[in-house]
Order: C-alpha cells, then sequence, then structure tokens
C-alpha cells in the first residue's frame, strides 16, 4: 500500500492549513495577556547615544514598559552565531541605520506605537562607513570597538578577517590568455514575506520563546547562555516560518523581547514591519576581482581571486558566508593553479547574514562571466569552454576536498539542449549559459524520533524547520514508504524544543540529506523492532526476516506491517519507537572545518532580448537544470529550482538596496525596492534535473534548494551581451545601467560598434 | 519640515491624551453579519485579525503593495491594509477563512495544491482571494489575465507558475 511514496509528487502535507488560513505563523499565535512591542530606532547609520527621555513615552496609558540598554544586565550581552559582538539593545552606539536603542511594551499596538515615537533620544551622529571604499580607508572610523575583538591582529581594522585558499602556483602558470576583470555584486534583500516574528513569556521558572527563527535549537542554546538557564528551562516553539532564504537562520530580537517578558512577567510579542525586516538582514555586496589564464584552447590555467565581501555592523553569519562562498570560486572546472583571498570587511549597515546561495553567486557572477569573456576572446564555444574544463565524476577539482559528486556534464548538455544551443536565434536575441557549485553542509547533527502507533499510523519528529521548501513533506514520505503507511496517516511535528529532538540547524538545503537519513534510520529502527516481533511471533530466526516498504517478508509469505505490529504489541497495544542519528563530524584542518556532504550544481541557460530604446532586458526563455541526486517529491524540486531562478532573475534585473551617503538604506520597504512579480517572468521557465542516485541522502538524494539562484547572472549577463553587444560587470542589469552601455557602445569607437554587430569577436574593448 | 513634525507630534500626544474615536459599524465577514465598534483610524486588516481573530489574512508590507493582506470587498479584490475599517460599514467582506464550502476545499484551494503552488504559504491567502476575483468575473482567463490579476500579489518563493497553473486549472474545474 505504499508504494511509490518516494518520488511521487504528493501534496505538499501542511497544505491544507496553507490555502484555509489555518497555519499559524508566528503573528498569528494567540496568548492571553499578550503586551505588544515597538522599536524605536535613528534615522542615521551611526551615531552616540547621549541620553534617551522615555518619562512621554511612559505616560501613555497601557504602556507597561520602556526598555533602554540602562535596563539590562551590564555591560549589556552580546551574542552571535560566530561572533558574540551583537548587544540586546544598542548601547552608547548605533551601528546601522535601524538599530534599535529602546523598545516599548504596551497593552495595545496603538499605545506601543504611540509611545515609541514619543521616546526621545538625544544623539550625535558619527561617521559612518558603508562602502568597501570607505571601510578600507586607513583613516575610516572602526565599525567594531577593538574590545570586542581581543587578540586579533585586525581589531583595529574593519576587516573581521581574511580567507586565503589555493593550490598550485598561480605565478609561475604560463597562460596564452588573460583575462581580467572586477565585478560587482549589489546588496539584496531577503524580503521574505512574512516579517520577522518574535514572542516570549515566563513559563514556570524558565522561559518559552515563539520564534520565525530556522533554527530553534541555535536559539535556545543562545537564550539559556544570556539568561543563564538551563536548556531544560528554555522553549523555543518555531511555527513554520512564511519564508527564510538564510534571513531568518539567527537569532536577532529573541534576547531583546525575552529580557521584557521576564521583568513584566507577561507575554511580549514583536512583529517587525517589512521595513524594520530589511534593516534586520540582507546578503552581502561584493566587489570580485578576478584574473584567469586560458591555453588556447580554452583549458584554464590559472584562476586568481579576489573577493571582498561588505558585511554589516555585527558579524551574524556572513564571515562564515565570506570564508565558505568563496571557496570554490573556482567553480566545478579543473584548475592547475588557483589564488583565493576573500574578506569579510565591516561596514554601518544592516548586518549581513546567510541568503540563498551562501556568498557563491556574487563570486560566480565574477568567474563565470570572465569564462564567457575568455572564450569570446579565443572564439570558442562558451559551453565547450565549459565542458572542457569541467571536474568529471569522483575527480577532485579542489585538491583535497570532496570530490565531483555528479555526472555534471550531463546537467550541461542538458540545459543546452533545452535552450536550443545550436539553433538559429532571432534578430536582437542573444543565449548564454552558465553554471554555479555550492559546497553543501560541511558538519551537520540531527536526530529523528519516528513512532509507528497501534493502527499503523506514524508520528514523526523532526527539528527541521519548514519553510516552504517542503522538508516536512520529504520526511513524510519516506516515513510512510518505509512503514507502509498511507501519507495521509503519517504526522510530522516540529518546531518545538520541548518536543523535538536536537537538530543543528535548518541551512545549507541540508534537511533532505542529514535530517532525511536521521528520518530513515529512526524508520530503519522500526522496522528492525518489527523484524524481532515477526520472529518472536512465527518463531523463526529474524535473520530470515527482512522488513521493507512496509511489507514484513517471512520465509513463506509476505505480510503487512501493520498485521504483524497488531499482533505484536498484543491487548495493551501501544506502539513502536526508533530512534535515528545523522551525523557529520567536523574535520580540523580543513579549511571550512570540513569536507562538504556534497555539492548542488547548477547549469542555466536563458535566451533574452534587449530594448534598445528602454535598456529593458527580456527573459525569453530560461532552462534551469540541478543534479538533485534523487527527487523524493520531483515537484517540490521543481518548486525549488523554478523559485530559485526566479529569485535569481531579481538580483540579476532589478533587485539593489540603495544607501545614500550617510549610510542610510533610501529604498526601504515595498514601494521602492521590486522583487520579481507575475509580471516579471521568463517567457518560458523550463526545469529539468538530473538523477543518478548519487547523493549520500536517503536512496541517493542530494540537498538542492539553491542550485538554481547560483548563475542565474551570468547566463543573463552573456545572454545580453550576445543580443545587445554590452559588457556590464555591475548588477543589476537594470534598464538604466543597460541603457547606459548601450549609449557608451554607440559613442564608441567604431571597432566596438563591428564587434557589436559580430558578438563573438568582442575583445577587450568591451570590458568596462 | 521640523515645525511640521513637531506640530504632528503635538497632535499626536493630544490625540494619546484623548480617548480614541470608535465608531459602529456593520460588515457581512464570510457570510456572517457582525456589528463592531471600530477604532477610527484602524484598517479592516486590523480589525479582521485582532478583532475578530481572521488570521488567515495577513500583514506584510503595509502600504499596499505586496498583496498579502487581499480579500474581497463586495467581490473586489482589495488591499485590507489600504480601506479604513469604517469605509467597509456595510460591506461583504471575504477573506481565505471563508473560501472552504462547509470544511469542503474549493476547487482553487484544492488546484492550488494539486499544481505545487504552496511553498512558506504566507502569500498564499491573498493570492486566493485575488484570483476568486479573478474567476468571478472572467470564468475563462488567459496565462496574460492570471499574471496581471495577481501581479499585486508578491510571492518570495516565487511560485508564481504554479500559481498560475492553478487559477487555470481551478478555471476548468469551475465550467
Amino acid at each position: 500500500m505504499s508504494a511509490g511514496r518516494v518520488g511521487s509528487s504528493s501534496r505538499r502535507v501542511g497544505g491544507v492549513d496553507r490555502v484555509t488560513g489555518r497555519q499559524t505563523y508566528v503573528a498569528d499565535v494567540r496568548l492571553d495577556d499578550v503586551l505588544e512591542a515597538r522599536l524605536v530606532s535613528l534615522d542615521c547609520a551611526r551615531a552616540r547615544i547621549v541620553a534617551i527621555d522615555t518619562s512621554e513615552a511612559r505616560r501613555v496609558p497601557g504602556v507597561r514598559f520602556v526598555m533602554t540598554a540602562a535596563d539590562l544586565p551590564q555591560p549589556v550581552p552580546r551574542f552571535g552565531p560566530q561572533f558574540q559582538d551583537r548587544p540586546v539593545i544598542a548601547t552608547g552606539e548605533t551601528t546601522y541605520h535601524g538599530e534599535p536603542v529602546a523598545a516599548v511594551a504596551a497593552e495595545t499596538k496603538d499605545a506601543a506605537e504611540a509611545a515609541a515615537r514619543l521616546v526621545r533620544v538625544e544623539y550625535e551622529e558619527l561617521p559612518a562607513v558603508s562602502t568597501l571604499a570607505a571601510a578600507l580607508d586607513p583613516a575610516a572610523p572602526l565599525v567594531q570597538d577593538p574590545s570586542l575583538r581581543p587578540g586579533d591582529p585586525l581589531a583595529t581594522t574593519n576587516v573581521l578577517r581574511e580567507h586565503r585558499y589555493g593550490w598550485g602556483d598561480v605565478d609561475a602558470a604560463t597562460a596564452d590568455l588573460v583575462v581580467e576583470g572586477s565585478y560587482a555584486f549589489p546588496m539584496i534583500t531577503h524580503f521574505a514575506i512574512e516579517p520577522h516574528g518574535f514572542l516570549a513569556a515566563p513559563d514556570g521558572d524558565g522561559i518559552v520563546c515563539w520564534s520565525s527563527i530556522q533554527h530553534p535549537y541555535l536559539l535556545q542554546k543562545m537564550l539559556a547562555r544570556i539568561l543563564g538557564l538551563p536548556l531544560a528551562r528554555v522553549r523555543v516553539i518555531a511555527p513554520d516560518p512564511g519564508g527564510g532564504f538564510g534571513g531568518k537562520q539567527n537569532p536577532k530580537l529573541e534576547p531583546l523581547v525575552a529580557f521584557m517578558a521576564l521583568r513584566l512577567g507577561r507575554p511580549v510579542r514583536l512583529i517587525l514591519t517589512l521595513d524594520q525586516t530589511f534593516q534586520a538582514v540582507r546578503r552581502t555586496s561584493t566587489e570580485v576581482r578576478v584574473r584567469s589564464g586560458f591555453r588556447r584552447d580554452g583549458t584554464l590555467v590559472f584562476q586568481d581571486i579576489a573577493a571582498d565581501y561588505l558585511i554589516g555592523a555585527y558579524a551574524d553569519i556572513a564571515d562564515r558566508v565570506v570564508s565558505k562562498g568563496s571557496y570554490p570560486a573556482c567553480g566545478p572546472y579543473r584548475v592547475p593553479a588557483a589564488r583565493i583571498v576573500a574578506r569579510a570587511i565591516l561596514s554601518n549597515t544592516t548586518p549581513a547574514t546567510a541568503f540563498r546561495g551562501f556568498g557563491n553567486p556574487q563570486v560566480n557572477w565574477a568567474v563565470e562571466s570572465t569564462l564567457d569573456e575568455g572564450a569570446r576572446r579565443l572564439g570558442l564555444d562558451p559551453v565547450e569552454v565549459r565542458l572542457r574544463n569541467l571536474a568529471r565524476p569522483g575527480e577532485a577539482f579542489i585538491p583535497g576536498d570532496t570530490p565531483a559528486d555528479g555526472d555534471w556534464a550531463e546537467a550541461v548538455r542538458r540545459a543546452a539542449e533545452r535552450i536550443g544551443w545550436r539553433a538559429p536565434l532571432p534578430a536582437g536575441h542573444g543565449r548564454g549559459l552558465a553554471l554555479g557549485i555550492k559546497s553543501g553542509p560541511t558538519t551537520g547533527l540531527s536526530y529523528s524520533t519516528v513512532r509507528l502507533l497501534a493502527d499503523g499510523s506514524v508520528v514523526v519528529y523532526a527539528g527541521t524547520s519548514d519553510m516552504g521548501q517542503g522538508a516536512r513533506t520529504v520526511f513524510a514520505q519516506i516515513a510512510a514508504d518505509e512503514l507502509g503507511a498511507p501519507l495521509e496517516w503519517v504526522t510530522v511535528v516540529m518546531g518545538d524544543t520541548a518536543v523535538v529532538p536536537y537538530d543543528q540547524q535548518t541551512s545549507a538545503s541540508r534537511s533532505t540529506v542529514l535530517m532525511g537519513n536521521a528520518v530513515l534510520a529512526a524508520c530503519r529502527d522500526v522496522q528492525s523492532q518489527l523484524r524481532s516481533m515477526a520472529a518472536r511471533i512465527h518463531e523463526v530466526d529474524p535473520e530470515a526476516i527482512a522488513v521493507e516498504h512496509g511489507v514484513v517478508r517471512l520465509p513463506d509469505r509476505e505480510a503487512p506491517i501493520l498485521e504483524v505490529l497488531k499482533a505484536g504489541l498484543g491487548r495493551l497495544g501501544g506502539e513502536l519507537i526508533g530512534n535515528g542519528e545523522s551525523r557529520k563530524e567536523d574535520e580540523p584542518g580543513h579549511p571550512l572545518n570540513g569536507r562538504p556532504a556534497f555539492y548542488e550544481l547548477n547549469c542555466t541557460a536563458v535566451e533574452a532580448s534587449v530594448d534598445p530604446g528602454t535598456g529593458e532586458v527580456t527573459i525569453h526563455r530560461h532552462v534551469t537544470v540541478s543534479d538533485v541526486g534523487r527527487a523524493i517529491n520531483p515537484l517540490q524540486v521543481r518548486m525549488q529550482d523554478e523559485g530559485a531562478a526566479i529569485m535569481g532573475l531579481g538580483h540579476t534585473l532589478m533587485e539593489h538596496v540603495i544607501l545614500d551617503e550617510t549610510g542610510r538604506i533610501r529604498n526601504l520597504g515595498a514601494i521602492d525596492y521590486r522583487i520579481p512579480t507575475s509580471l516579471d517572468l521568463p517567457g518560458e521557465l523550463v526545469s529539468d534535473m538530473v538523477e543518478n542516485a548519487d547523493g549520500p541522502g536517503p536512496y541517493g538524494a542530494k540537498g538542492m534548494s539553491e542550485g538554481a539562484l547560483l548563475c542565474v547572472a551570468p547566463a543573463v549577463a552573456a545572454a545580453v551581451h550576445q543580443a545587445a553587444g554590452v559588457v556590464i560587470h555591475d548588477l543589476p542589469l537594470a534598464p538604466e545601467r543597460v541603457w547606459q552601455a548601450l549609449q557608451e557602445l554607440r559613442a564608441g569607437p567604431p571597432a566596438e560598434a563591428e564587434a557589436a554587430a559580430e558578438p563573438e569577436a568582442v575583445g577587450a574593448g568591451g570590458v568596462r | 519640515m521640523t515645525d511640521t513634525l513637531e506640530r504632528l507630534d503635538a497632535i499626536e500626544a493630544a490625540a494619546i491624551d484623548a480617548p480614541t474615536d470608535h465608531l459602529s459599524i456593520e460588515v457581512t465577514v464570510n457570510g456572517r453579519r457582525r456589528r463592531l465598534d471600530v477604532a477610527v483610524h484602524h484598517t479592516l486588516l486590523d480589525v479582521l485579525r485582532d478583532d475578530l481573530g481572521l488570521t488567515g489574512t495577513k500583514e506584510c508590507c503595509d502600504v499596499g503593495e505586496c498583496g498579502a493582506c487581499t480579500v474581497l470587498v463586495d467581490g473586489r479584490a482589495m488591499n485590507a491594509c489600504l480601506i479604513l475599517a469604517v469605509e467597509a460599514d456595510g460591506a461583504v467582506v471575504t477573506t481565505v477563512e471563508g473560501l472552504a464550502d462547509d470544511g469542503r476545499l474549493s476547487a482553487l484551494q484544492a488546484a492550488f495544491l494539486d499544481a505545487g503552488a504552496v511553498q512558506c504559504g504566507f502569500c498564499i491567502p491573498g493570492q486566493l482571494m485575488a484570483a476568486r476575483a479573478l474567476l468571478d468575473r472572467e470564468p475563462d482567463p488567459t496565462v496574460a489575465d492570471v499574471h496581471a490579476a495577481l501581479a499585486g500579489n508578491l510571492c518570495r518563493c516565487a511560485g508564481y507558475e504554479q500559481i498560475t497553473e492553478a487559477v487555470l486549472a481551478a478555471a476548468e474545474a469551475e465550467r
């Protein structure tokens, strides 16, 4: 009765609540006696706080508390996933636009809002750094007080960390052609449709905290440390986030709300506005300089890559974004010599954090674009150049690291075929193709418990957060398949540290692999107990019995699991409880502290045209092909790939956080910051996948939710070049930027105009 | 500019000291007639979520750009964050909670699930209501009609292809 559960496009588990309005997000949690909180921040990037007058605010009827740093333990506790640098609330100084300096809790939202506006902050605006150039100026003010970075030789600079990787001898390498360029990737905001939300309440002699967080167990640890409570007294409830994309990985304002709730002895809720969410998280902006050496036949000789990532005022997880994102910067290719230098540079801007792709799209944009430039100058087909250099299955393309874990050429061939790479192009159209690679998780720990109940229904416990990627459905399918229950008879419990066993985190597209393996192991534990049960009942050797896919294979016949279960449990009933663990230890000495569990590999190909009058880029066809190992739910794979592809079109064509010269965000909110809508879709969006069951997850699955975003930008830029002759090194390829490039091209020397008419021949003249 | 801000502050301070003005309104929400005493500055979204506990309608941008709070007001898809509750006096309002029929999913809701249109789900109530309004006025929409009708409903999971497929499938099912 369970055949086909894995590999079928079952309806989303939890989907019904999402189409009826019953799904409870943090903002929908109903509690008695809850106070509403509002934040107070300053309209500048950096300031010294002189004084905060809360007297007027406290007079507003219904206001119960106006909290500032003075109300917290001193020194104000700090926290962070990598560095403990972020204070619970600004203390002494604000360091980025929107950093809260005070918080109000009141009986109603109206009272909290009114009071928040009446908090008078006397402050002195200080010079802020909000660009790489400003941050790196030797005379620049320091974003972080050196006392926050004891023993750090870089503490008196705005460079948080510098990461160096490489192999071979770049300087000794001789190339027939060296292509050099500098590429900029803009600051992007996550724009999950659910703004971040937090709710905390005293709970006996501990605390319970609801959060839209992706990592409830990380939050539990952090709150326990900061509040001086044992883990068992800190309960984190993490309802399914309404979109995460990395932005909800790490704790932000939970400690602030927790301190208020404990102080007041009442629940306190803080739901951010979308504007405040913009001021809470963003993707690192980046400038990448690339020097690529080629032989005449397109073979790569060396890669010399320097990437400067602009991170925010607090590190959050951004330094890991820099190190992990830049480490595979050379892409999925064999390169005899490589030098990669990546720096995380602090600035007085929104703390940068994880964002789908985790630092890879930034370097990918530069390196893949340089590959195209090399192919053009050598007069070679860019697809051929990629195939020539592409790592073969099992090849250690990063020396000493996880070898290529898929038939990546298959993804390229399929993308080329589906875009019609060799077919004649309509006038004014161009095509581009690019590859992206991202390392999967380098460490991991997931536990799962699976209960097979007396009637054959199943409860799965998994501490993964289902933020839309469909983890709940994947786990239910695994359990249904293994234990022979209809999918509708499987319940997946998530998001409550008091109930669900530990999971390290929901990030790096890990959950299908790491938690999936834990769920599978827990199911196998139940199966093993069923085997013992069947052996006892039928008085046969357990070795002669197999349990798989919902069936107990006895020596003489097959029996459904339920038959054995009922007989085995007897009159008292009960249940079978299985436990599973999935662990990936760290590897000290490895540059990333561990080799990746798998790679996400994607090939994207697009056909585009450019409106010569407006510079607007139209995507006629967009093909995205990911190597997923095995699709446990093919429809969900498609949803993730197409969603990632469109999100990639966002930063490629339109998205861009704009700062003014003092570091304030100019386009704060939905009116001025545009993301793709239903009117911004490619004319045709084709997603395909390579399935060779060669991943480390259940049934050969790999993680796959980020791949389709990685290389959208270089694929589009290559198509734009072929369509219109312009080479642009700065994202987004917004109409005004493309139009400007068209004007420059028209005004340029005649050689360039000729090159535009014959794109294959464009050379260095096209480089900015 | 500073003068204006100070004047606004003064007005605000005065407003805080004064009891908030309330007005009585009558609205029909999901078929049920309700008489409500609402603060004059509260939006329909505030009243649906906070006064009526209908939290299926979502709050995101609060400036009428994202569509997460889309509801039907007298049959038209509207952003509930842009309508004062008092403006809805006498109106017939349908929210996502009003789409299912006696606990059975409507064809539109079922189509969203079957097509894989639902990911994180936060935008989905708004998408469903915008789609409902479209199908009510155009039972046989084209792809372009769907894209245009739902252009004001952002989906960061970017399930637009599947949402469009779902609306077209629902149109087919309803014919």
